[in-house]
């Protein structure tokens, strides 16, 4: 059977963040609230056109059914709804839902939404406990495992096979820092220079405190659409390109490669459905859980050669201006906010509002097309798209 | 109040490998069909979904694929041991798995290391399989 394309098919035709940072007043149902309301706002749509809802999961609020909780929330009732968990990977996994379900007739307009109070509703000492739990409960948590700890084994595997640098990895953080003071609404506000994310405190050698995402309270929602219907919206489309995921493992034990991941696989899918590929590339907004993933990411998505990753990065090319493809322009989950699913969700956020263009200082010139990559796990789930202000 | 590192959880795929623990031998699955060995224990081979399997004994010597300093424990009950070291050995029987480095030398482990397992109390005759430096570079 024929693979049915989504190319052209439907538009991203509404954005919104929550408050973002350390948000006391809000709970985690709440921070998804304000982004969905905001992205509905600017569509130029009401609550009534929503017949459609995906969302993910929550480790601070203990709901079961999420998708169907934050539906009765919102005073919702559409006919298509689930709560999914794929990681990281689950805004990019959502997407590529939504859209079938509309290519399918099965919903019109869906509302995308993700988000947690991690900063606010559990202590630091919680948060990282509640994370230690994406270790296998029977082989990997007896030996006291974490999730950064997962990541430093990937790294320090990508060091010996390509000679990546700890000072590569460290510019990855500073480079998305400085995009991050560009955005109004980053967690981070502070510089931080290389030298810093190189002294911070160690957490799993060879990755310190400032490899890491951070812990934010946060909610994002984006509004799907037909494309026939994203054209008569108020806001400009963004349209989906190109989708496609890939899936290897779950727990790193059974990684099949700490250096060859499932982006490759993910990104080619894409670039097909697109008929595009790396060079048509003008934004890229990739999954940055730790400083090393982006590397690897850019490496797998062919914005640069195999091994190359960290070069990529500590020569400037990730940067806005840099002359390359400018990587996380919002500041990504190391600068301007990680919670839980919403990290991911906010790559295709910023990818939307670069299409749209007017950023400011944060503008990459002339930007037409863009690739989202999210990630879940430890580089298990694996879904890239490619959105366009124009179809392809 | 000092907790106590966590025991083994015993369940129908991998009663066999912790009962193997406690007798301080290494288990590992092979599927009779298709001659593979995995990690870890399953109802069925991930090569050939053959329900056709036996538990052989490892030699328990293996090198290490990669591994980390943990710095910064995600549970309290590990935060005395820090600084350890969490690895993914590479069985002579082809298998990967995820162990501790022990020893008084575990700091200097390097990607290649010989290992060889070890076992580790964890209460009530209980034990979980570790790994030390076993000299040279595999």
């Amino acid at each position: 059977m024929s693979e049915t394309s989504l190319r052209n098919r439907v538009a991203i035709v509404g954005v919104g963040e929550s408050d973002i940072g350390k948000v006391p007043g809000m709970t985690g149902l709440g921070l998804n609230a304000q982004a969905a309301k905001r992205a509905l706002d600017d569509a130029g749509l009401k609550p009534s056109d929503i017949d459609g809802l995906l969302t993910a999961y929550s480790f601070t609020e203990p709901y079961f059914m999420l998708g169907s909780v934050l539906c009765e929330y919102l005073g919702l009732q559409p006919r298509f709804n689930a709560s999914l968990v794929v990681g990281g990977a689950t805004p990019a996994v959502m997407l590529k839902h939504a859209a079938e379900a509309i290519v399918a007739g099965q919903a019109e307009v869906v509302l995308v939404t993700a988000g947690e109070n991690r900063a606010t509703g559990q202590s630091r000492d919680q948060a990282v406990a509640a994370l230690t739990a994406v270790g296998h409960p029977y082989f990997e948590q007896p030996y006291g495992s974490s999730i950064p700890g997962f990541y430093a084994m990937i790294a320090r595997r990508h060091m010996l096979e390509y000679g990546t640098t700890r000072e590569q990895m460290a510019e990855v953080a500073a480079t998305t820092r400085r995009h991050a003071l560009l955005h109004p609404n980053a967690h981070m506000k502070a510089p931080l220079t290389r030298e810093q994310v190189l002294a911070a405190k160690p957490i799993a050698d060879p990755l310190g405190m400032l490899d890491c995402c951070l812990i934010s309270d946060a909610g994002g929602a984006f509004i799907v659409t037909s494309a026939e219907r994203a054209a008569d919206l108020r806001a400009k489309p963004a349209y989906l390109l190109g989708i496609g995921e890939f899936h290897t493992h779950e727990h790193i034990m059974c990684a099949p490669s700490l250096t060859e991941f499932g982006a490759t696989r993910s990104g080619a899918a894409a670039y097909r459905m697109a008929g595009l590929g790396p060079a048509d590339i003008d934004v890229a907004e990739l999954y940055d859980c730790f400083s090393i993933v982006p590397i690897i990411e850019a490496e797998e998505l062919g914005l640069c050669p195999r091994g190359e990753g960290g070069r990529y990065w500590l020569d400037g090319r990730a940067a806005i201006g840099g002359g390359a493809v400018p990587v996380n322009t919002h500041g990504g989950m190391l600068s301007h906010a990680h919670a839980g699913a919403a990290g991911g969700l906010f790559g295709i956020v910023e990818a939307v509002r670069q299409l749209r263009g007017g950023l400011g200082a944060r503008q990459v010139e002339g930007a037409e097309i863009a690739l989202v990559h999210n990630e879940g796990g430890i580089l298990s789930s694996h879904c890239t798209m490619l959105l366009g202000k124009d179809k392809a | 109040m000092t907790e106590t590192l966590p025991s083994p959880v015993v369940n129908a795929d991998s009663a066999p490998y912790w009962q193997g623990a406690r007798e301080g031998r290494l288990l590992i699955r092979r599927c009779d069909a298709c001659g593979q060995t995995h990690f870890m224990p399953r109802h069925l081979c991930p090569a050939c979904w053959s329900a056709d399997l036996r538990w052989v004994e490892a030699t328990g010597r293996g090198t290490v694929h990669s591994f980390t300093i943990i710095r910064r424990a995600p549970l309290a009950a590990f935060a005395p041991r820090v600084p350890y070291v969490v690895a993914l050995i590479d069985l002579e029987e082809g298998p990967r798995m995820m162990a501790n480095i022990l020893g008084d030398d575990a700091l200097d482990t390097a990607i290649g290391d010989a290992v060889a397992v070890c076992f580790e109390d964890r209460g009530e005759g209980a034990a979980v399989p570790q790994f030390r430096r076993a000299g040279g570079r595999g």
